[in-house]
């Protein structure tokens, strides 16, 4: 009997981990069409909108400069001493532009988004859910789709590629600074190779990930915050804790495996 | 003669998931009246309050709002009906990030065409209404827990409704605080005509708010009536349940028993190096 139990249970276990994540993949994708569907239901969404664009990209200005600045000085150093090998330091521009536009400037700005930014949105949407706020706003019949997440949304679809542009230009100054000034290229080959290097597609495909990166951190964010109260095991701010962690985990993951795909499909 | 729906459960199961929480209700909570849903702690109250609200769809059974059938509302009449429903949650529910008045005026706002000014005046009103008119401009943080009360009731009544749900509008504040949000439920009763539900498991306030009773315990409806009816009931666990309170009422003021003057002596050894130990009548004298 027990054997029978026991082998029956193995038979459904892949199962029922599949269906589950079948089911959580189901969820998101529903949650990311509505909040989508809502992002420009009304005019008097646009207060909203703005707030959240002050505070997902203006104030992640600083801290995008700090991560860009030394991210590019760091490319500009490591290729300087790479290309030298070879005597063709010329290419630095080149390596250093190519590598920020294309891969690193969305990866790390979305990164450092969802760790700013993210977590912040599933910390507050979740505290709404265990606080009745949440449950409130749909008695009101206010809808809260499109009250808390539409906005949020809305910002990040306008704040990720800015916030990219700005690291690629700081990221660049900062490789000028470190292969230029401090290791003696030259500064005027590297800015032409800079702009002989890139293409409206490399710049095109940079945006469009920023676009891409924007949209799932803003959908698993929102999603792990507003299903908080779901969260088998974990009742209240403990609830609130685990939603977070596992929002800003489950987004990293993410930007990097679609980096890898867009890349893929890209170029 | 109220207009006010009357809400009907017809044999009603209610839970989270799979699990049922409360089974088999058929409970009328009359039009017009101020019905109280009584019971212990984590009898299922609040769960049938929100699957009531259609937070979350029954597992079984009809919640009939006047004659139609929640379940089988179409998505206008369901949200004709949100507007013309209030509710009062535990802590308020008041939205952190906007003041009392924005607060008060957000389903004006969602779902009215008023001028501002007019909103602003309704909004005055219904403060002025709980007595928290001085404070329009206060965030949610800070006010008490008494005032988060309040200003949800008066966020409740901001559209008219003709229904009004409270859970547990008395839990946490102290009994002049109770007394105060009772006496204010009774005149929003008085004021509007609308079907009041209040969750509760303060007795005190059932005796003295409510025109209908529902008790619910062991996972099903214990009893519905009128408060006269359940005063003369003869059920054992009800009778406990209403005599539980009588008794403490009445129960003398419990004393602590000798302390053994010896047990008094603290060593502090550890703390104060061996050299001192303290008496907490040396303690006392000082």
């Amino acid at each position: 009997m027990a054997e029978k139990t026991r082998g029956k249970a193995l038979h459904l276990f892949p199962w029922r981990i599949f269906r589950d994540a079948a089911d959580e993949v189901g969820s998101l994708t529903l949650f990311l069409v509505d909040s989508l569907r809502l992002v420009f239901a009304g005019l008097g969404q646009f207060p909203k909108i703005v707030r959240q664009v002050y505070f997902i990209g203006v104030q992640s200005v600083s801290v995008i400069a700090l991560i860009g600045l030394f991210t590019g000085m760091v490319m500009g150093m490591q290729l300087y001493y790479a290309l030298s090998v070879f005597g063709a330091d010329g290419f630095l521009g080149t390596g250093v532009a190519l590598s920020m536009v294309r891969e690193l400037a969305p990866v790390l700005t979305a990164i450092m988004l969802t760790g700013r930014a993210g977590s912040a949105m599933t910390a507050e949407i979740g505290v709404m859910r265990i606080s009745e706020q949440i449950d409130a706003l749909s008695i009101m019949d206010v809808n809260p789709m499109r009250y808390l997440v539409a906005p949020k949304m809305a910002a990040c679809l306008v704040s990720f590629p800015i916030l990219t542009a700005f690291f690629n230009l700081i990221a660049l100054w900062g490789g000028w600074l470190t292969g230029v000034k401090l290791l003696g290229a030259n500064a005027g080959v590297y800015w032409s190779r800079v702009q002989g290097s890139l293409d409206w597609d490399d710049i095109e495909g940079g945006f469009l990930k920023s676009i891409v990166f924007g949209v799932l951190v803003c959908t698993i964010c929102c999603f792990e915050g507003y299903y908080t109260h779901q969260r088998s095991g974990h009742a209240g701010p403990e609830g609130v804790s685990q939603s977070t962690t596992n929002a800003v985990v489950k987004s990293c993951v993410v930007i990097l495996a679609a980096d890898y795909i867009l890349t893929s499909l890209l170029w | 003669m109220s207009t006010a729906p009357s809400i009907k459960l017809e044999n009603v199961t209610v839970g989270y998931g799979k699990t049922p929480v409360v089974s088999d209700l058929n409970i009328e909570f009359p039009g017009g009246k101020l019905s109280m849903l009584v019971g212990g702690s984590g009898c299922g109250k609040s769960t049938v309050l929100k699957h009531i609200l259609g937070l979350y769809p029954p597992m079984g059974g009809n919640i009939l709002i006047g004659d139609r059938d929640l379940g089988r509302m179409t998505g206008k009449q369901a949200r004709c009906m949100r507007q013309r429903t209030g509710v009062l949650f535990q802590d308020g529910a008041l939205l952190g990030s906007l003041t009392l008045k924005d607060n008060v005026a957000l389903p004006l706002r969602e779902h009215t065409r008023l001028k501002e000014p007019e909103i602003m005046r309704i909004v005055q009103d219904r403060l002025d209404m709980v007595g928290l008119g001085h404070a329009l401009d206060l965030f949610p943080n800070e006010l008490s827990g008494g005032m988060r009360k309040r200003a949800g009731l008066a966020r409740a009544l901001v559209m008219d409704p003709q229904m009004l749900f409270c859970d547990e509008p008395t839990s946490g504040l102290d009994p002049v605080l109770s007394a105060e949000l009772d006496q204010l439920l009774l005149e929003m009763m008085c004021r509007f005509d609308m079907t009041m539900v209040v969750v509760t498991h303060d007795l005190a306030s059932m005796r003295s708010l409510a025109d209908f009773v529902v008790i619910l315990g062991e996972r099903r409806c214990l009893f519905q009536g009128t408060i006269e009816e359940l005063e003369r009931t003869e059920d054992p666990y009800l009778r406990r349940f209403l005599d539980r309170a009588a008794e403490e009422r009445d129960a003398p003021r419990l004393t602590m028993p000798p302390i053994d003057p010896a047990m008094m002596k603290i060593d502090c050894s550890s703390v104060l190096g061996g050299k001192n130990t303290i008496r907490k009548d040396d303690r006392c004298s000082k």
